[in-house]
C-alpha cells in the first residue's frame, strides 16, 4: 500500500466513522413505536378487545401503504382511569414515540394530561368528552367527534328515522351511563333537544347508572313506570345488556331503543349474548364505509387475522383504532423523525383524504380536533349491525316500530 | 309514583336481598364460630359463580341443580383450607389472619382471570327472562327461585346447628373454646367443618346469584365488600342477623334507586352501615361483646 492508497483508506474510514451515528439515529427513525392503551379487562374488556383488532392489523396494512415499520407497545388501561394513567407513563419511559387510545373518556382524559406533561403526541382514537381537546393542549389530537357532535348528528338521524317511517313519537324516556362520557352526552341533550324544535318528542324522565351496574331492575321499572313511547339510551356494551334483559323480564316493549350516539347495542358480544333479543336496537353512530378502498383493505387484513370474525362487529372501534395509527405512520412519513415536538407538528398537518370512516377528510383544527366525521343509523337486522340510514349509505330500510320481543 | 311500582321495586329488592343475605351467612357463620373473618368470601362466590357457568355450558346443568355439586365441593375445598391453612393461623395476630385471607382472595381473583379471561360469563336457562304476574305485580322467575333456594339453605343451616349433634357441637365451639377443649372436642376440626359450611353456604349464593347477574373475576371483592356491609348491619356473627342484613340492604337499595336516583343505590346501603356503626355498633341482631 502506498502513501496515497494508505491516506485515501485512511479519509474514507474517517467519513464512515463521523457519518455512523447519523445513521443510527437514521435507522431509528425509521420505525414508529406507537403505546396503545385499551381497556383490553374490567367491564369495557369487549370492547377494547375489538379496539385491539384494529391496532394488530395496522402495522401490516400500513407496511403494505405507506412502507413505514410500526412497533406497537400494547398496554391494558383495566378500564380504570388511574391504571391508564400509569399505563401511560410506563410506555413513555418505555420509549413509545406517541401513544393511541383508550376508547374511554374518562382514561383519555387522564392520557391526554400525561401525554402533555411528557411532551408525547397522543392522537385518541375514540372518546368523546368535549373537554379532552378544550384545554389548550398541544400533544393531543383527536380523530372522533365530540359527545355534542355525535348528539347532534345522532338526534338529526332520529328526526329521518321518524320521517322514513311516517312514525311520531311523542315521548321517550333517556337512559344514561353516569361516566365521564355518558354525563358529556347527557349535557348535549339537555342543550340540543330545546333547539331541535323539528323533532316530535319530549323527554318525560331522565335516569342515570352506573355502568358497572349489575342489576337494572330498578332502573327499569322506573323508565317502564313512564310509559314513554321509546328508549333513548345512552350506553356501555354490559349494561346494555343487562337493560336489553331486564327490559324483556319486565314486559316493557317500548316502540323502540335508540341510541343518539353510544357504544354497546351495535357490538359483536351485545348479539352473541342477546342473541334474537338484540334485533332492531338501533345506535346513531359515527360508523364506516363499506364500500371505501380502505374499508376493503382493512377487512382483507382482519380476516386473515381473524378468519372466524367478521369486521362489521368491530367498525367502529377498530376503524377509528386503525385510524389513529393511520395518522401517526403518515405524519411519522412525512416528518422523517419521532422527535415528540417535529411528530406532534406534522400530526397537526395531517390531509387523509382516502380513509375508512364516514365523513370528511381527516385534518386536525387548531384544538386538535378533526370537525365533520360522519354518523350513520345503525339497526340489528338479521343479528348485523346493518345501516338504514342515510339513505346514501342504507343498505336496509329501518324498522320502527319494531315488532315485540316475543316475534323477533 | 304508582303503588304498583313500589311495590315490584320492593319485591325484586327483598328477593335479591335473600340472595345477598345467605352470600353473608356463610360470612357469618365462619366468623361466629373460627373467629376469623374471610376476607376472601366474594372471591369464593365468584369461583362458584364460575363452576356453575361451566356446568351449565358442559352439561346444561341448571344452577339450581348444579348447587348440589359445588356445594359438596366448596364444603370440602372450606374444610381443606380452614384444616391446613387458616388453623396454624387461629393463634396468631389478627393482622397475620387478615393478610392471609387477603392472599388468598387477590390469589383467587388472578387465577380466575388466567382460566377465564376479563370477559362476563352467564348462564341462560329457559325461564331466565321469565316472570310471574299477579294483578299489576311482575316478580322475575329466576330471582324467585334464588331466593327460595336461599330460604330453603339458610332453613337447613339454622336446623342443622340446632338439631345435630356436630351443630351443637360446633355451637361450644364458638362459645367457649376452653370449655369445648375441656370436655374432648376436637375444636380444630370442628373449625374446619365450619369454614366447610360457610363455604358451602356461599356456594349455594353462587350458584343462585349466577341467574341474576353475569360473573367476571373483579366481581370478588365487590361481594366481599358487600357481605361486610351486610354482616355488620345485620350483626357480625349472627345468623339471623346476616339474613335481615341482607334483606336490608336489598330493599333499601331498591327504594334509595327508586326515590333518589339509581346511581345513589349504592351510597346508600354504605349510608345504612355508617347509622348502624353509630347507634348500633354490635349490628342489629349482634350481642354486645
Amino acid at each position: 500500500m502506498d502513501r496515497r492508497t494508505f491516506s485515501r483508506n485512511i479519509a474514507v474510514a474517517s467519513a464512515a466513522a463521523a457519518l455512523s451515528p447519523f445513521s443510527i439515529v437514521r435507522a431509528q427513525a425509521q420505525k414508529l413505536r406507537v403505546g396503545v392503551l385499551l381497556p383490553r379487562s374490567g367491564f369495557q374488556g369487549f370492547i377494547g378487545q375489538s379496539c385491539q383488532k384494529g391496532a394488530d392489523l395496522a402495522p401490516g396494512v400500513i407496511k403494505e401503504m405507506l412502507g413505514v415499520d410500526i412497533e406497537l407497545m400494547n398496554a391494558d388501561t383495566e378500564t380504570n382511569v388511574d391504571t391508564a394513567r400509569t399505563r401511560a407513563e410506563r410506555l413513555i419511559q418505555e420509549g413509545a414515540n406517541v401513544l393511541v387510545g383508550a376508547f374511554d373518556s374518562g382514561q383519555s382524559a387522564a392520557i391526554a394530561q400525561v401525554a402533555e406533561q411528557r411532551g408525547v403526541p397522543y392522537i385518541v382514537n375514540i372518546a368523546a368528552a368535549p373537554q379532552i381537546t378544550e384545554q389548550g393542549y398541544k400533544f393531543v389530537f383527536r380523530n372522533f367527534q365530540t359527545a355534542p357532535d355525535i348528539v347532534r348528528e345522532g338526534l338529526a338521524l332520529i328526526g329521518e328515522l321518524f320521517q322514513a317511517t311516517n312514525t311520531v313519537p311523542r315521548t321517550a324516556v333517556f337512559m344514561h351511563v353516569n361516566d365521564t362520557f355518558g354525563q358529556a352526552m347527557a349535557k348535549g341533550i339537555g342543550a340540543f333537544m330545546p333547539r331541535l324544535t323539528q323533532l316530535p318528542f319530549k323527554i318525560v324522565d331522565t335516569i342515570s347508572y352506573d355502568p358497572a351496574a349489575k342489576d337494572l331492575t330498578v332502573e327499569v321499572s322506573k323508565a317502564k313506570a313512564t310509559n314513554a313511547d321509546f328508549l333513548l339510551l345512552v350506553c356501555r356494551l354490559n349494561d346494555a345488556i343487562i337493560l336489553r334483559r331486564e327490559m324483556v323480564k319486565q314486559r316493557w316493549n317500548p316502540m323502540g331503543i335508540i341510541s343518539p350516539g353510544s357504544p354497546g347495542m351495535y357490538e359483536e358480544q351485545y348479539y352473541k349474548t342477546l342473541g334474537k333479543l338484540s334485533e332492531y336496537s338501533i345506535s346513531n353512530v359515527p360508523w364506516y364505509n363499506p364500500n371505501a378502498r380502505m374499508t376493503k383493505i382493512v377487512e382483507k387484513a382482519f380476516l386473515k387475522q381473524n378468519p372466524k370474525d367478521k369486521l362489521v362487529f368491530h367498525g367502529l372501534n377498530a376503524g377509528f383504532t386503525f385510524e389513529a395509527i393511520l395518522v401517526a405512520a403518515d405524519s411519522f412519513k412525512r416528518a422523517k423523525a419521532t422527535d415528540p415536538k417535529t411528530l406532534a407538528e406534522a400530526i397537526r398537518q395531517t390531509n387523509i383524504t382516502e380513509k375508512m370512516t364516514l365523513g370528511a377528510p381527516i385534518k386536525f383544527n387548531a384544538k386538535g380536533q378533526v370537525e365533520g366525521i360522519g354518523s350513520a343509523c345503525v339497526q340489528n337486522l338479521n343479528l348485523t349491525p346493518t345501516v338504514v340510514l342515510p339513505k346514501g349509505a342504507a343498505t336496509a330500510k329501518p324498522v320502527f316500530p319494531v315488532p315485540g320481543y316475543k316475534k323477533a | 309514583m304508582s303503588f304498583d311500582l313500589v311495590v315490584n321495586v320492593v319485591i325484586a329488592g327483598l328477593l335479591t336481598g335473600l340472595v345477598y343475605g345467605l352470600m353473608a351467612l356463610g360470612l357469618s357463620v365462619i366468623f361466629g364460630v373460627v373467629r376469623v373473618v374471610n376476607f376472601a368470601h366474594g372471591e369464593m362466590m365468584t369461583i362458584a359463580m364460575y363452576a356453575a357457568t361451566v356446568l351449565f355450558a358442559a352439561l346444561e346443568l341448571d344452577p339450581f341443580l348444579a348447587l348440589v355439586p359445588v356445594a359438596a365441593a366448596f364444603f370440602v375445598f372450606g374444610y381443606a383450607m380452614q384444616a391446613g391453612l387458616i388453623n396454624p393461623f387461629i393463634t396468631r395476630p389478627e393482622h397475620s389472619q387478615f393478610m392471609l385471607l387477603v392472599a388468598v382472595a387477590i390469589i383467587m381473583v388472578n387465577a380466575l382471570l388466567m382460566a377465564f379471561g376479563p370477559d362476563a360469563r352467564n348462564v341462560q336457562v329457559d325461564y331466565q327472562l321469565e316472570s310471574f304476574e299477579i294483578g299489576r305485580i311482575l316478580i322475575d322467575k329466576a330471582r324467585l327461585y334464588a331466593a327460595f333456594v336461599a330460604i330453603a339453605a339458610a332453613a337447613a343451616l339454622f336446623a342443622f346447628f340446632r338439631f345435630t349433634l356436630t351443630g351443637k357441637a360446633i355451637r361450644a365451639c364458638a362459645d367457649n373454646y376452653l370449655g369445648a377443649k375441656v370436655v374432648g372436642l376436637n375444636v380444630k376440626k370442628y373449625y374446619s367443618l365450619t369454614f366447610g359450611l360457610g363455604s358451602a353456604c356461599v356456594a349455594v349464593a353462587g350458584c343462585a346469584m349466577v341467574l341474576l347477574v353475569d360473573v367476571t373475576p373483579p366481581l370478588g371483592p365487590y361481594y366481599t365488600l358487600l357481605a361486610f356491609v351486610i354482616v355488620i348491619v345485620g350483626g357480625l356473627g349472627s345468623m339471623t342477623g346476616a339474613l335481615l342484613g341482607g334483606v336490608l340492604i336489598g330493599v333499601s337499595e331498591a327504594l334509595a334507586g327508586l326515590f333518589i336516583a339509581p346511581s345513589a343505590k349504592s351510597m346508600f346501603s354504605f349510608g345504612l352501615l355508617i347509622l348502624v356503626l353509630l347507634l348500633r355498633p354490635q349490628g342489629l341482631l349482634g350481642k354486645k361483646q
